[in-house]
């Protein structure tokens, strides 16, 4: 560890003092206390939970209670150890996020077995916790083996390829292997059924973000002015329009609107990042209403979304209209302050635990529940943000931004179809939904965003010591 | 069943607990943003901050002391200074050696930091190549290829 570099007041001494450059906290002490927090939110919730439904504490509290901090403390440690200078926030605002979704999926467990319907009453929650271990080796794994993020640039070319192939499989492999509810975004094998895509997401936005550092250069000069707007090259479109043609492509043989509309997102803004042109948005926001126009054309499943979207009153009961219609029934009920936890029948709308769990919050909760999840997602965004405009290079820049925005866009895409805002996608709340593989690729992604924020907030190593002076060097005539 | 009274605690003491966690990471960023830490943006000093409330009498101008642009003055207001040879730049320079975007002064709370935006042959305050944000002080040369800048009042 480089010595501490005595503050010294930017204006005593212009020399030897960058301003700024104190020593820099690594705030591991505050990471630990908010985790702690974290915990205690989420024992309160399972807590409130047992209470209200049966009356007493279940006597599994304590098991969980020691695996989910064990969770976190071994997460602190691992990063106190190779990434003492991380922000403090990331973890604990996942901390609490996975602690929700394990407590409202816990909660929807309970109400479903009660129904007695199910002949195999399944517990879901045990099984989410056990995902959220698997995360946690992921995280570990990630900050072990990347210990520089500018080492995954010179792989760049790879990863974007692997990503595109774990995009891929699920449209090839026969529909017996990879449809679930007739979106074909699984690969089933064994027993377990795997979402690429999620992992693909972070994989892809690895390559967008060293691809454009190498292009971002003739992507936001080389073009001509029309009507006010930079207007790029044709061959400079290039990268946008394989984007573009990949979500398409995507849609098409997935039928997965979710993850085209977040891949492409994702790149468009990206772009924007790098080169600072708002042309770039332009024309992402055309690309996409042409896309979206085809789509509605040609595809029966499109349509029906959009049409539920637009008057899911119209498909209730019967019609693709039952689950927003539900969702917003629970959102209603809820209220401000929610019906409180295990106090509302957030089973009532389908598939709750996964897709629908922003609803679940939102009944029980309230706004003022569901406005904090959002909060949370907001405290990790900026943090991501903050990450991008402190570290000083380009990759790491344009790589956390581009997770950080992931992240928003993703829950902006959840939440607006739960509450009616959006068509329905399909795609996750990130870290409290339940499915291992969202939950999985998600530890991974914030692994990422810790590895960059450790690089932007430690301390610059100290300056060389004072280099021969050029200017003022005597020539030293050399006789031979 | 448990008494309606401790459900109600419940209901809003979780949602209490809830908005205290944000609370507190807002303490956090807020640390962040105000403590003294290492960023590539420099935070103000909390000195210029006090020498400026005393009316600072800071740098007035910007004098070319070498280079084909001698003689050349700028008079300094509040905004950035952007030297380079791009044609927006404040100071345009015609130097072979100096990046089309190659160093940037900025005022802040009255005293001049010199940046260098990733120049090819890089600057120089004094004989010390700028890494990060340096505060300039009157009289201190700033060396850019073959041009001299000094801050005067």
């Amino acid at each position: 560890m480089a010595a501490p570099v005595p503050a010294v007041g930017p204006g005593t001494d212009p020399k030897n003092a960058a301003p700024g450059v104190t020593t820099p906290p690594k705030r591991r002490g505050t990471e630990l206390v908010m985790l702690g927090f974290a915990v205690l939110i989420t024992l309160a919730a399972q807590t409130i939970v047992d209470i209200t439904i049966t009356g007493s504490p279940s006597p599994e509290i304590a098991t969980f209670g020691l695996w989910f901090s064990g969770i976190w403390v071994a997460a602190h440690l691992v990063v106190r150890k190779v990434a003492p200078y991380a922000d403090p926030l990331l973890l604990p605002c996942i901390a609490v996020l996975t602690g929700l979704g394990l407590s409202m999926i816990h909660r929807l467990d309970i109400a479903t077995n009660a129904l007695g319907e199910s002949v195999s009453s399944r517990e879901d929650a045990p099984t989410q916790l056990l995902w959220a271990t698997v995360g946690l080796v992921v995280f570990v794994g990630v900050l072990l083996v990347v210990r520089d993020h500018r080492a995954l640039a010179r792989l760049a070319y790879t990863i974007g390829l692997v990503g595109l192939v774990l995009l891929a499989v699920p449209a090839v492999l026969p529909s017996a292997l990879s449809e679930v509810n007739g979106a074909k975004i699984w690969i089933r094998v064994a027993g377990f059924s795997i979402q690429p895509g999620e992992f693909a997401k972070i994989c892809l936005v690895i390559f967008f973000a060293a691809y454009l550092v190498d292009k971002r250069d003739v992507l936001a000069l080389a073009s001509r002015r029309v009507l006010g707007l930079e207007v790029p090259r044709a061959r400079d479109l290039g990268p946008v329009l394989v984007a573009w043609g990949v979500s398409i492509l995507v849609l098409v043989f997935e039928r997965d609107l979710g993850s085209s509309l977040l891949l492409f997102g994702i790149f468009v803004v990206m772009l924007y990042v790098a080169t600072e042109r708002v042309s770039w948005l332009v024309i992402g926001v055309l690309l996409f209403s042409a896309g979206a126009t085809l789509a509605y054309r040609l595809f029966g499943h499109v349509r029906l979304r959009v049409d539920t979207w637009l008057d899911p009153f119209a498909y209730y009961p019967d019609g693709g209209g039952y689950q927003v219609v539900q969702s917003l029934f629970g959102l209603g009920t809820g209220g401000l302050f929610g019906a409180g936890l295990g106090g509302g029948r957030p089973d009532q709308v389908p598939v709750a635990k996964s897709d629908f769990i922003a609803a679940a919050i939102g009944e029980e909760l309230g706004l003022f529940g569901l406005v904090a999840v959002v909060v949370l997602y907001l405290v990790l965004v900026e943090r991501g943000l903050r990450t991008s405009l402190v570290v000083r290079d380009g990759f790491g820049k344009l790589l956390a931004a581009g997770l950080a925005f992931g992240i928003a866009w993703q829950v902006f895409v959840v939440l607006g179809g739960v509450t009616g805002l959006l068509p329905l996608t399909g795609l996750t709340t990130p870290f409290v939904a339940y499915g291992g593989s969202s939950l999985v690729a998600n530890f991974g992604l914030v692994a990422l965003l810790v590895r960059i924020s450790d690089a932007a907030r430690r301390p610059a190593a100290p300056p060389a010591p004072p280099a021969p002076k050029l200017g003022e060097a005597l020539t030293e005539v050399v006789r031979p | 069943m448990t008494a309606e009274i401790v459900l109600q605690v419940f209901r809003f003491g979780f949602l209490l607990l809830l908005w205290l966690f944000i609370f507190a990471a807002f303490r956090v960023v807020r640390a962040d943003l105000l403590g003294g830490r290492a960023g590539r943006v420099a935070s103000v000093p909390p000195r210029a901050q006090a020498g400026k409330k005393k009316g600072a009498r800071g740098p007035k101008n910007l004098f070319v002391t070498a280079g084909p642009l001698s003689g050349t003055r700028i008079t300094l207001g509040e905004q950035a200074i952007l030297i380079g040879r791009a044609d927006d730049s404040t100071l345009v320079l015609t130097d072979d050696f100096a990046s089309s975007r190659h160093a940037r002064l900025t005022n802040r709370g009255g005293q001049w930091y010199v940046e260098d935006l990733g120049s090819t042959n890089g600057t120089y305050l004094d004989q010390q190549r700028v890494q990060g944000p340096l505060l300039v002080a009157q009289g201190q040369p700033i060396r850019i290829g073959q041009t001299v800048l000094e801050l005067r009042s």
